[in-house]
């Protein structure tokens, strides 16, 4: 009699005991990733607990103190009464800039996307060129132009110069581009008009890669230092940014309270990914993967 | 079919459809054509003057051009943005990739808390990170001495990262490992769960170890992707400004160590206020950057691939 022996599964059970190089190797790579994982957190970690460390306790303790203060944040409020100032003004400019951006860039990525017209391919090349000269070589015509038209020491001037984001159109259009036509062509034939197809049809498809947009332009003009620090003058038009590197200048020593302004200056960034961080992976990576 | 609907639709419609798209791309072109094409074009005929703020103008030729390779200044910007790029570019690719090869593997649990962790340096805005990096490189009691002295006692406790010039470019580095490793990862990262597995069991079939299975799989797969990071990475080196401007405190640091070319740019441009000097080396940089582009891209061999 001969007894059938059971085929082997096709993926014999672990047995870890066996294989010990296996086991060495994958604790090995967690050991790396979490050693790494803390390397890029601990400034953060040490970022939030200085600011909520009292001056004299700021390098008694390596990280957090067992007393908490908030001493750091009254001294931001009485000595950089400013402060304030600077963070509306970059809520306001920097959610400018994204509503701006997004309805300008997604409006040409549709265009570009979903229609076919005479000196399309023009604009695509004009788009690559740009992307290609750094920012810098037009810093200086740019300065001259805005000070013949009045913009210098405005908002608009630092608003209007970056309204259009041309990494802004070419997101857009990839995602676009795989928009089934015959959504658009329901649209019309329903009685919509072109701004209607898109306002109506297209952008709320197009939901993830808005919130990735958002995000990425968000960041963009919250960090952005260099034009700000050349097209503001005035102290109560400041962005966080310039406020924060000339507070560095004035208040060197007073540590804490630095820590405790780039923290709430951080902040509104951190939220944002948390809240977008899903869209904000597949849009940054969906123009290098796919071009 | 769509012909037909659009003959019935009438004239409107039709119109409306043909002029849409340029209706569309238009605020993007009149916005160009202002910030965009006018300032490229007016700064090659600005740098050929010298300028004292926006209004006063004297044509020079090419003599800006000719005082910024003299400039002992500059050379030195020159050099030290070439040191960081080149210490950059080169310790923060090889760490990304390796970072990514050990988060993209099959069993890995919790992928997406590392990934987060590894990225949130990217969310900090170059100025934030040039204040709290001051702050950890105090030397004595800050947070970078006491790490490094806690696991090498022969490293010096007073180490003067942003106080001592040989010190200045080694601080910059790290910093930026600690701000960039992370984002170029994600694009590895990507870029290795997108290449085919089906290729790695076929090279298995084959006999392929590790080390065979990387070098002919996944590094084709990975070529594109790996080549954009490259000279991604390289250019944004290239145009390094306000880590160091704000780290050491608005200026050049010890030495003129921490000066880069974009530094040296705002500096003769916007608080000297040397315009067109400011143009000339803006079109040095970028003549800089587009020549070291398309090196890379030569050398990677990306045009090649782009041709099949």
């Amino acid at each position: 009699m001969s007894r059938v022996l059971p085929a082997p599964l096709s993926r014999p059970a672990r047995d870890w005991s066996r294989q010990p190089p296996v086991v060495a190797g994958r604790a090995a790579t967690v050991l790396a990733l979490v050693a790494f994982a803390a390397l890029a957190l601990i400034p953060l970690v040490w970022l939030v607990a200085a600011a909520f460390k009292s001056p004299a306790d700021l390098f008694s303790y390596t990280f957090f103190s067992p007393r908490p203060s908030v001493e750091n944040f009254t001294d931001l409020a009485t000595r950089v009464p400013e402060f304030g100032r600077f963070a509306v003004n970059s809520l306001f400019i920097s959610s400018t800039v994204v509503c701006v951006q997004l309805f300008f860039s997604s409006l040409a990525g549709f265009a570009l996307a979903k229609y076919d017209f005479k000196g399309k391919a023009l604009v695509m090349v004009i788009m690559l060129a740009t992307m290609m000269i750094p920012g810098q070589v037009t810093l200086a015509p740019l300065y001259e132009l805005l000070c013949r038209l009045r913009l210098v020491d405005t908002y608009p001037g630092l608003i209007v110069p970056g309204a259009v984001s041309v990494f802004g159109i070419f997101l857009f259009r990839q995602s676009m581009l795989q928009l089934p036509n015959d959504l658009l062509d329901a649209a019309r034939i329903d009685g919509c008009s072109e701004f209607r197809t898109y306002l109506d049809v297209v952008m709320p498809v197009s939901k993830p890669m808005i919130g990735a947009f958002c995000l990425i332009s968000f960041m963009g003009s919250w960090n952005s230092f260099l034009w700000p620090q050349i097209i503001l003058h005035s102290a109560n038009r400041f962005t966080l940014p310039i406020g924060l590197n000339q507070m560095v200048g004035l208040y060197q020593q007073s540590y804490g309270m630095l820590m405790a302004g780039t923290l709430l200056s951080i902040l509104p960034v951190i939220l944002l990914f948390l809240l977008l961080q899903k869209e904000f992976v597949a849009g940054l990576t969906a123009g290098a993967v796919k071009g | 079919m769509r012909t037909a609907e659009r003959a019935a639709g009438g004239g409107i419609f039709r119109f409306q459809q043909r002029f849409a798209p340029y209706l569309f791309v238009s605020p993007f072109l009149i916005l160009f054509t202002v910030f965009g094409l006018y300032p490229i074009v007016k700064s090659i005929a600005l740098s050929l003057y010298a300028t004292n703020g926006p209004k006063d103008h004297v044509f020079v030729g090419l003599s800006n051009y000719r005082f910024l390779f003299t400039d002992p200044d500059f050379g030195v910007a020159v050099r030290n943005t070439a040191v960081y790029t080149f210490w950059t570019v080169f310790l923060q690719l090889p760490l990304a990739l390796g970072l990514a090869i050990l988060l993209s593997q099959n069993w890995l649990k919790g992928r997406s808390w590392f990934r987060l962790a590894f990225f949130s340096p990217q969310l900090v805005g170059q100025v934030f990170v040039g204040v709290l990096f001051m702050v950890l490189y105090v030397p004595q009691y800050g947070l970078v001495n006491r790490g490094i002295h806690a696991a090498i006692t022969s490293f010096p406790l007073d180490t003067k990262w942003l106080g001592d010039a040989r010190m200045v470019m080694p601080a910059l580095v790290l910093t930026s490992l600690w701000m960039y490793v992370g984002f170029n990862m994600i694009y590895f990262l990507a870029a290795l769960q997108a290449v085919d597995r089906e290729l790695y069991e076929a090279a298995m079939v084959d006999g392929a170890n590790g080390w065979h299975q990387f070098r002919a799989v996944t590094v084709p797969g990975i070529k594109p992707v790996a080549v954009y990071v490259l000279v991604m990475a390289t250019i944004g080196s290239l145009q390094l400004f306000e880590l160091p401007y704000t780290m050491l405190q608005q200026s050049a640091g010890p030495d003129k160590s921490g000066l880069t070319i974009v530094m040296y740019l705002y500096q003769n441009g916007f608080v000297s206020g040397d315009l067109g000097y400011a143009s000339a080396v803006g079109w040095t940089l970028a003549l800089g950057i587009l020549t070291i582009s398309l090196i890379q891209m030569r050398v990677t061999g990306a045009w090649k691939g782009a041709k099949e």
